[in-house]
């Protein structure tokens, strides 16, 4: 194989390799007649990724055929292919064009960096011959598919914190919920519940054919993410029910990317998300939004009580318009409420043998803000003005609950 | 960098007294060589040579010279000047730091210097010579394969004229400097010329190159490495740092 990667393009191939390394420790080098296949897959199977550039992509590429006519395949580190596109911001400006090529008899593979001021940078790296990586799956049979600008999942990803492993996705009819998953075993006096919601305008493209949940590791989503991002492209998202892989593909004319997720399955799924809750789903946001006047940068603080034990009360405000969700009863965790409690010295204005939870709700900038002390949970509902880009950051909230 | 150094007997006592109107020039030029604990002063009509040695195989100079008399050097506001003395053999390096009228004085004690080697490295036993800017090797320094043991530099008036290598995990790397770069100052090779140098050794030289804008490398004929760094201060005052280093004994395998 002999190739040419010139201009932004150099860039791309950068940015994919490292994309790949997100997923395994290995990369996979297939070059084939309709084009260059990278794939990487990790150790415990459960995640695949393949790149496929094809020749349109380079400015020259010439695939050479292999006497017995069997297609030439070979792994090698990633973290070596990964040291030749080093300083990803400065490639634009220095490299010109990258020369690929793959000495089968040698078992050599070079790349050529040509850099400006006539500075070439050769890295001749080793490889072993592999057997063929190729994750079996058709995602135009998914029931569900769904189409967003990278920004918006980027944006939606930006909430859950970098140690999250795992994120649940839930579909409807108009709308898209993404969770953190909190496994059974974890305390659940500690765990943090985010959950966002989008509504079906917000995609491309919105394909549903049942109400599903499914759940898949966030660290590969956001491998995948970190590419689409820098070209801009579209992320498909095709799945069906719990247990079958989700597909996360970003294509374009001389590109074909596609992320093999596997999704836990539905036993553990569903339990996780009766265990996490511990009440019933709660109804989808109202729309009362869609009739009222809103002023999206109102800044309305509201508290309110809720059926439940509470140790602590909020005083009343004046109550806006912009009500959110009403919470059914939840279970309390006196610890958190204690620490509430000491810097909020208000007196109860109604008595209950049992004290109410509390509940805080804001609307910010066209995001519906509401935060409950069960371990904290936050819903974010974005207003149909899709202001959504406006991205709060959760620890602010938390020092004005501690207020 | 303005030093100037004056030679008093009597009254003060002061063998060597050198004042700097900034003093983080010197640190700077200091911080470039700082790769073992103990350095050797050497005070010269010329100027001030700071020299730091590893393992005999490498050494590294800095030169801070003295300015020329009656120029008047602008001190700048929030700059620390420096007043260094010493009274001769035995007495301490006594060092006047002053700053917004605030003086501190530091008395650092003295050794034994041990003899710095001689690497016997003369202009007319010199081989190949380029003179780059710092800029280019810059990049390639920050980027060569660190489990790679040695650097391997290979100079010569034919292709590939002026290549760095590294022999890593991964593979091998090579960067090449055309004759003909504009990143090229100077291109003198008269033989084909391949050295290896233990990486660890030159891994220090990397702080002198962030500091320079141009860097001189030159062998000889016994492979002995010469690299010589050209410091520009923020006040254009130039200082030089060069390091000298020798081949590594391994025999080349090809």
């Amino acid at each position: 194989m002999d190739c040419v990667v010139t201009g932004g393009n150099v860039k791309v191939l950068a940015k994919a390799i490292h994309s790949l390394s997100r997923i395994g420790d290995e990369l996979y080098l297939e070059p084939q007649e309709d084009g260059l296949a990278l794939r990487s897959v990790n150790s415990s199977r459960s995640a695949y990724a393949c790149f496929l550039f094809s020749p349109l992509f380079f400015s020259r590429y010439c695939v050479y055929t292999i006497p017995l006519g069997h297609a030439f395949r070979c792994k090698m580190a990633i973290k070596c292919v990964q040291a030749v596109f080093r300083s990803l911001s400065s490639l634009e400006k220095t490299v010109e064009k990258c020369h690929i090529e793959l000495d089968g008899e040698k078992s050599r593979l070079t790349f050529t960096l040509h850099c400006k001021h006539g500075l070439l940078k050769t890295h001749n790296l080793s490889f072993q011959d592999s057997e063929s990586l190729q994750a079996v799956f058709d995602k135009e049979s998914c029931a569900n598919m769904l189409r967003a600008q990278p920004r918006l999942l980027v944006d939606t990803v930006l909430h859950f914190p970098p140690s999250l492993e795992e994120v649940s996705v839930s579909v409807s009819g108009e709308r898209v919920w993404f969770r953190n998953h909190v496994d059974d075993e974890a305390e659940q006096s500690k765990a943090m519940l985010t959950e966002l919601c989008l509504s079906s305008d917000e995609f491309d493209h919105f394909a549903v054919g049942a109400q599903t949940s499914i759940t898949f590791c966030l660290k590969e989503l956001r491998g995948l993410l970190v590419f689409a991002e820098s070209t801009g492209l579209p992320v498909s998202v095709y799945f069906d029910e719990p247990g079958s892989p989700v597909v996360l593909s970003v294509t374009d004319s001389v590109l074909e990317v596609n992320f093999v997720l596997a999704t836990l399955s539905d036993d553990s799924n569903l339990c996780n998300h009766n265990n996490n809750t511990k009440r019933a789903r709660s109804p989808p946001p109202p729309d009362d939004f869609m009739t009222d006047d809103i002023d999206s940068y109102l800044i309305a603080m509201e508290t309110s009580e809720l059926a439940g034990p509470s140790d602590a009360l909020a005083p009343r405000c004046p109550s806006s318009n912009h009500t959110l969700t009403t919470q059914p009863s939840v279970d309390i965790h006196r610890r958190r409420l204690e620490r509430g409690e000491e810097e909020e010295e208000e007196e109860d204005t109604e008595d209950t043998e049992r004290p109410p939870n509390k509940k805080v709700s804001f609307v910010v900038k066209g995001l519906a803000v509401t935060y409950t002390t069960v371990g904290i949970n936050v819903t974010l509902t974005p207003l149909p003005l899709s202001l959504y880009s406006c991205s709060v950051p959760l620890s602010l909230f938390r020092v004005s609950l501690s207020l | 960098m303005p030093l100037s150094t004056q030679s008093q007997t009597g009254g003060d006592n002061y063998v060597l007294v050198a004042s700097l109107d900034n003093v983080r020039n010197l640190s700077n030029i200091l911080k470039a060589i700082t790769f073992k604990d103990h350095a050797i002063f050497n005070a010269t009509p010329n100027g001030l040579k700071v020299t730091v040695e590893d393992s005999k195989c490498l050494q590294a100079n800095a030169f801070i010279q003295v300015n020329l008399p009656g120029v008047y050097h602008q001190r700048g506001l929030m700059a620390t000047a420096l007043r260094m003395c010493y009274n001769g053999y035995g007495y301490p390096l006594t060092l006047f730091l002053e700053e917004g009228g605030v003086v501190t004085v530091c008395k650092i004690n003295t050794q034994e210097p041990e003899e710095p080697i001689d690497f016997e490295f003369c202009s007319t036993n010199v081989t190949n010579k380029v003179i780059l800017q710092s800029e280019s090797l810059k990049e390639a320094f920050s980027e060569l394969d660190m489990t790679s043991e040695v650097l391997q530099i290979t100079m010569s008036p034919s292709q590939p004229y002026f290549r760095l290598s590294t022999f890593g995990n991964s593979g091998n790397a090579h960067y090449d400097y055309p004759k003909d770069s504009d990143m090229m100052e100077l291109f003198q090779c008269t033989k084909t010329q391949t050295n290896r140098y233990k990486m660890s050794l030159l891994k220090p030289s990397t702080k002198a190159l962030a500091l320079s804008c141009k860097v001189s490398v030159r062998t000889d004929s016994r492979g002995f490495l010469s690299l010589q760094y050209l410091v520009r201060n923020d006040d254009g005052q130039i200082c030089f740092v060069e390091y000298y280093c020798c081949p590594d004994e391994e025999v080349e395998e090809e």
